[in-house]
């Protein structure tokens, strides 16, 4: 069973990783390309290791403006949510502009961030929370809004105010659609953060990155990049692995994704 | 046929007419409907399909408000959500976060005197809890979830629900419409168990007939849409009834009495 799992759960996206890597250095290897151009998987990881230091540093710096922002999105996001989803006034008056706010492109915000708040920590973990904050606010009301009507009738009949039908029935109705989200936000929020720090920032994964092609440290930049995969990979699963464990009977056949 | 010897009326609509707005057209789902519940009393009201009976129990739960009439329980006019009521839908409708002792004890949180002194007492209330899951055969799957059991228990488990506050009346919307026909007919013995035990007043809603006649004191029936009451028909097969009774010459002459009765409002 456990060996099983192993082969069918783990087996296939190693196997296509690997060959990913393989195909590359492959591929850069017989075609010549040039290094400045696109370096192989191993001249990526002896970027990686040589930059160990630089990376490990800026790295855990994107994750701190990732989690605070997202931190903050989620807080947000949530009570938002539960606002929207129980007040139809609140709904009418609030969705119109932040469907329009969520369409502003957030890489067109972060001049104005740097403009408030200076070049730093500060524009990266705003832009992580506004480009997160949105998927959040959207699940959680969404879960209120599929209420069944026969769901509340049981309780209304009961004389059951909307306050206790909104925690007894609502709430609890909405946390897989909360739970969802944040997998899909968290990653977001990431790269909220990247962005921002290639923009306007002095240290952060991102900052790494355009520094290090501006010296046309190729190598550097693809490891740079294979970072931030890696931890929004991490992010993802973390998250995903908590929504799993929280809400477990949404989740009562063979999943179809995880 | 019932020992009451009292003839109190209990539940009582008068004259009630009701319109709904569906696609911005005014919709007439019942019209004149007026009937009236004695105590503890087993009530049908039978239709086809689409005849407002669903409407009417709404009314009475006070869950709409008649266009026009009344709705009275206990000679209280019914102006909004009752507390003395347990209501049961075709769907089980289960909290699926919740296990089935869970979802039974709803009411119980939510229902006044019972939420003030549920967290204090909860060990009582489930052994009531418990005493009830087991009068419908449900023992032993207090612990499980909902989709870990099948629709017979579900639908079970909602009884339970509708009836664990011990309210004065119990309305069921085609409670057992979605199941299959031998479980149907154990949980019409269930409900009856029940029902001659703890004497609640009772307003069931279906199109099955047969579920009619075995289940109820007095059946009504219902015309197509806008829903009115065409007859009344008053069963007097003894109780406790069996499924060996269905087949009775009484039985059948009644359900065929109240076939006849369909049919003329279907117009065959």
């Amino acid at each position: 069973m456990k060996r099983s799992n192993l082969l069918t759960e783990w087996l296939p996206p190693l196997v296509v990783i690997v060959a990913v890597f393989a195909i590359w250095e492959a591929g850069v290897a017989l075609l010549r390309v040039p290094e400045f151009i696109l370096p192989g998987p191993t001249a990526v990881w002896v970027a990686l290791v040589k930059w160990r230091e630089a990376i490990w540093f800026n790295a855990s710096q994107t994750l701190y403006t990732t989690l605070v922002g997202f931190a903050m999105a989620l807080v947000g996001g949530m009570g938002l949510g539960l606002a929207i989803g129980y007040s139809t006034l609140v709904y009418r008056a609030l969705y119109p502009l932040l469907v329009a706010f969520n369409s502003v492109p957030k890489a067109a915000i972060v001049p104005v961030l740097v403009i408030w708040f200076g070049i730093g920590t500060i524009p990266a973990i705003l832009t992580a929370f506004l480009i997160s904050f949105f998927p959040i606010v959207v699940n959680v009301a969404t879960g209120l809004a599929t209420l069944e009507p026969e769901l509340q009738d049981v309780l209304r009949s009961l004389g059951a105010s909307k306050r206790v039908i909104f925690l007894k029935v609502g709430i609890p109705r909405s946390l897989p659609y909360f739970f969802a989200s944040l997998k899909v936000s968290v990653t977001l929020a990431f790269v909220g953060a990247v962005i921002s720090e290639t923009v306007a920032a002095n240290k952060g994964i991102g900052y790494l990155m355009i520094a290090a092609s501006s010296r046309f440290e190729v190598p550097l930049v693809f490891a740079g990049l294979i970072v931030v995969a890696a931890m929004g990979v991490a992010l993802f699963a973390f998250f995903a692995v908590i929504e799993h464990r929280l809400t477990s009977w949404a989740y009562r056949g063979p999943a179809l994704t995880v | 046929m019932t020992n009451l010897t009292v003839e109190e009326t209990f539940v009582r609509l008068d004259n009630v007419t009701l319109d709904y707005q569906h696609e911005g057209q005014v919709v007439r789902a019942v019209e004149d409907v007026s009937l009236t519940v004695r105590r503890g009393e087993f009530v049908v009201v039978a239709g086809p399909s689409g005849c407002g009976k669903t409407t009417l129990l709404k009314v009475l739960a006070g869950l709409v408000v008649p266009g026009r009439g009344s709705a009275s329980v206990g000679n209280v006019q019914v102006r909004g959500p009752q507390k003395n009521v347990g209501m049961a839908f075709q769907n089980p409708i289960l909290l699926p976060w919740r296990k089935v002792m869970d979802n039974v004890l709803l009411p119980m949180e939510v229902v006044t005197p019972h939420k003030e002194r549920f967290r204090r007492h909860r060990a009582e209330y489930v052994a009531q809890a418990q005493e009830l899951l087991a009068s419908v055969g449900l023992s032993g799957f207090d612990d499980r979830h909902p989709w870990q059991i099948s629709g017979g228990q579900q639908q079970r488990a909602s009884l339970c629900r509708a009836l664990i506050h011990n309210p004065e009346i119990l309305l069921l919307d085609e409670p057992f419409g979605a199941l299959d026909a031998f479980t149907r007919e154990e949980l019409w013995q269930v409900l009856q168990d029940l029902w001659m035990q703890r004497r609640f007043t009772v307003l069931l809603v279906t199109h099955d007939l047969r579920e009619a006649v075995f289940l109820a004191d007095t059946v009504y029936v219902m015309s197509t849409r806008p829903g009115r009451i065409v007859s009344r028909t008053v069963v007097d097969v003894p109780r406790p009834r069996t499924l060996e009774d269905t087949f009775s010459a009484q039985f059948t002459e009644t359900y065929h009495e109240i076939r006849r009765q369909i049919g003329e409002v279907l117009g065959r």
